[in-house]
């Protein structure tokens, strides 16, 4: 397996949480077609993107705490009975997010924003990823070779590197769909191709905790 | 549960203009006789009446389930969820509108039907009891709800004991589970009566009419004449559920009634109806607009009391020897040109053109029933009790339905002969005019015919977040 796979895998994640209306583009569209503004829609995903990024962070950190304390094993046991766990109860039980409010400035967007990442389990989504991209030596090449970590997420400046990697992602992704629907297809999008997608987002879930443990076991 | 949006969802009042015709409408039907404790008592139902004009069954009832009770008083009705639920910062892509709730006035219960899999044959899955609302709200004498970005809100008219405050409380979009009082800090609100928001401003609007003591055993001469009845608007901030503002209409322009603001996000302005004015017992349309921070008020329709001669007015009125217009409910169409007058005194219909909210011109009129002129249906077989009272226009503002009865013991001082319960259609020409449909006429027999809802939402069932 190539030793990027951790970060290409925590892009990809990045891009696939930047297309869900849930974290974000839909609310910078909306606030855009309420100020008659293009710029008011890039203006609202900055602070998204950080309140998204404050939620990753958050619960990678709990990991980092956990790897402190519990057996690696456990930890990856853990991880995924969460992960799980999670991704039926979305499933089972769908909960209504209860923010009310479209007149927000950036410090609500960041809150919002880390409260949807929260509440639909982003950064869990992501555990499985830093648990196995721990042990990642990287055949390190000239110039694309990072310095002290290699490729390997086992440093808070490589936990950093990862989050902002993802970030970055999710931040591109949401905004090209932003700028598509605002500018070129219009809400009528919505109507057509608005999947239930929290469900895919449990399943998802689901799908990230099992692979977890059979990557780790292989 | 389905796995794309609900299509009856529209992100904008513009996209929900296009929506298809409605085929059939719902239509809250009470037994007059269960209020008033006469014989020939029924338990009130729920009308499903056929819209469809190619149907065999067009302008008939085509399914009656009744609500297991006597006197509930069913009045207004909405949808469990509606467009609200697109809004960006709380997307339900879950949820879809599938049952109607049906609070009963007086007896303050919840009818929740269920209106999947047959549309046309709903079924009644589920009662909120009037006990569980007054326990976990500490409210009674539910009326109006709309379907919110975040739930049920369900206002209400009082306390339990009859007294204010009047409020509104939360509901569960799917598990009809009271949530609780909504107002954190209700300022000097106390009467209460409808109520609706800027989703686009975050600000709610509510409105008074009186305390459950004050409307149940028919309208007060004293309270009238005294000014009693409710004349203010209070502005609320919908997010921190805190109050702003009162607009004063003033106390001579008695009972401030429908809350209509405009669809689109991007406008807080809307029209609220006053029904009498004590000093010339004219009814009056008021706009209210964002000025700066704060809203203001104004005056922008008066309708005139009709002279009238002693001996057609009901006792109430013999001594003013006029017929008051009583405008009793408004609509807007979705795309916040038409604003529908139902004057339930003089019996009219009235179409304006509000496309300069500030500047409203009169542009159609219907006239059927009143208190005086009692102008019949050519299918009424005859002079019609009652008068254009809840009015409903389509989505795509090309139909309007109305049914001619108020409230029970209201509806018997104004027209003493006891109203028919009827549902007509009028025809609006998009540019402006009305016209009856001299097919289209539901007899509701022994019920009386209230509000009306329409397949897939209408004009007052939807709330938009994108303009």
């Amino acid at each position: 397996m190539s030793a990027s796979w951790p970060w290409l895998t925590l892009a990809l994640l990045g891009a696939y949480h930047g297309v869900n209306p849930g974290m974000g583009w839909l609310f910078a569209v909306a606030l855009g077609l309420q100020e008659q503004s293009g710029r008011a829609v890039l203006r609202a995903l900055l602070p998204i993107a950080i309140g998204h990024a404050a939620a990753i962070g958050l619960t990678v950190g709990l990991l980092a705490a956990g790897r402190a304390s519990v057996p690696l094993d456990a930890l990856a046991w853990i991880t995924t009975a969460l992960l799980v766990g999670f991704g039926l109860f979305k499933l089972i039980r769908p909960r209504h997010p209860r923010w009310v409010g479209m007149r927000v400035g950036a410090k609500d967007l960041v809150l919002w924003s880390f409260l949807m990442a929260t509440a639909h389990g982003a950064g869990l989504m992501l555990l499985p990823v830093f648990l196995l991209g721990e042990d990642n030596p990287a055949p390190c090449h000239g110039a694309s070779c990072h310095q002290a970590a290699g490729l390997s997420l086992n440093s808070v400046w490589s936990y950093l590197a990862a989050i902002s990697l993802h970030t970055l992602a999710m931040l591109g992704t949401a905004a090209l769909v932003a700028m598509v629907v605002y500018y070129k297809v219009g809400l009528s999008v919505l109507r057509r191709a608005w999947f239930d997608l929290d469900r895919i987002w449990a399943l998802a879930l689901i799908l990230a905790g099992i692979l977890g443990l059979v990557l780790r076991a292989s | 549960m389905p796995f794309r949006v609900d299509p009856t969802f529209y992100p904008s009042p513009r996209m929900a203009i296009e929506a298809p015709p409605e085929r059939i409408a719902y239509v809250t039907a009470p037994s007059a006789e269960a209020v008033l404790g006469k014989k020939g008592a029924v338990p009130d139902a729920l009308a499903v009446v056929d819209l469809d004009p190619g149907s065999p069954t067009y302008s008939q009832i085509i399914a009656l389930p009744e609500v297991p009770n006597l006197g509930d008083e069913l009045h207004h009705s909405g949808w469990n969820a509606c467009s609200a639920s697109l809004c960006p910062y709380a997307p339900h892509p879950h949820v879809e509108r599938r049952y109607l709730l049906l609070p009963g006035l007086r007896s303050s219960r919840i009818y929740v039907f269920d209106t999947k899999p047959d549309p046309r044959n709903p079924k009644l899955v589920h009662t909120v009891e009037a006990s569980e609302i007054a326990a976990r709200s500490g409210y009674s004498r539910p009326h109006t709800l709309h379907c919110g970005p975040d739930g049920i809100y369900v206002c209400t008219l009082g306390a339990p004991n009859g007294e204010g405050p009047g409020g509104i409380f939360v509901m569960d979009c799917e598990t009809f589970e009271v949530r609780g009082r909504w107002e954190l800090d209700r300022g000097s609100q106390f009467l209460h009566y409808d109520f609706w928001w800027h989703l686009g401003y975050d600000t709610l609007i509510s409105s008074e009419w009186g305390t459950p003591n004050m409307i149940e055993a028919g309208v007060n001469p004293e309270l009238l004449l005294g000014k009693k009845y409710g004349h203010k608007l209070h502005i609320w901030d919908l997010r921190k559920r805190r109050h702003l503002q009162e607009l004063d209409l003033g106390d001579e322009h008695q009972m401030a009634l429908e809350l209509r603001p405009a669809h689109n996000p991007t406008k807080a302005y809307g029209f609220v109806n006053s029904v009498v004015s004590v000093k010339d017992l004219s009814s009056s349309i008021w706009l209210w607009y964002r000025d700066g921070e704060r809203f203001a008020l104004r005056k922008v329709i008066e309708i005139p009391a009709e002279p009238a001669s002693e001996a057609d007015l009901p006792p109430l009125l013999k001594g003013f020897k006029a017929v008051p217009p009583l405008v009793t409910d408004i609509n807007l169409s979705l795309d916040d040109r038409f604003l529908y007058v139902a004057c339930w005194g003089t019996g009219e219909l009235r179409q304006y053109d509000v496309s300069d909210p500030h500047q409203p011109k009169h542009t159609g009129v219907v006239q059927l029933g009143g208190i005086v002129r009692r102008a019949g249906h050519p299918r009424s077989g005859g002079p019609l009790t009652g008068a254009p009272q809840m009015v409903e226009v389509s989505r795509d503002g090309r139909r309007v339905y109305f049914t001619g009865a108020l409230y029970t013991t209201w509806d018997d001082q104004f027209y003493p002969d006891g109203v028919k319960g009827w549902m007509v259609k009028v025809h609006a020409n998009p540019q402006g005019g009305l016209a009856l449909d001299p097919d289209f006429y539901v007899d509701f027999g022994p019920r009386r015919a209230h509000q009306v809802r329409l397949e897939g939402g209408d004009a007052s069932s939807d709330s938009f977040c994108y303009p």
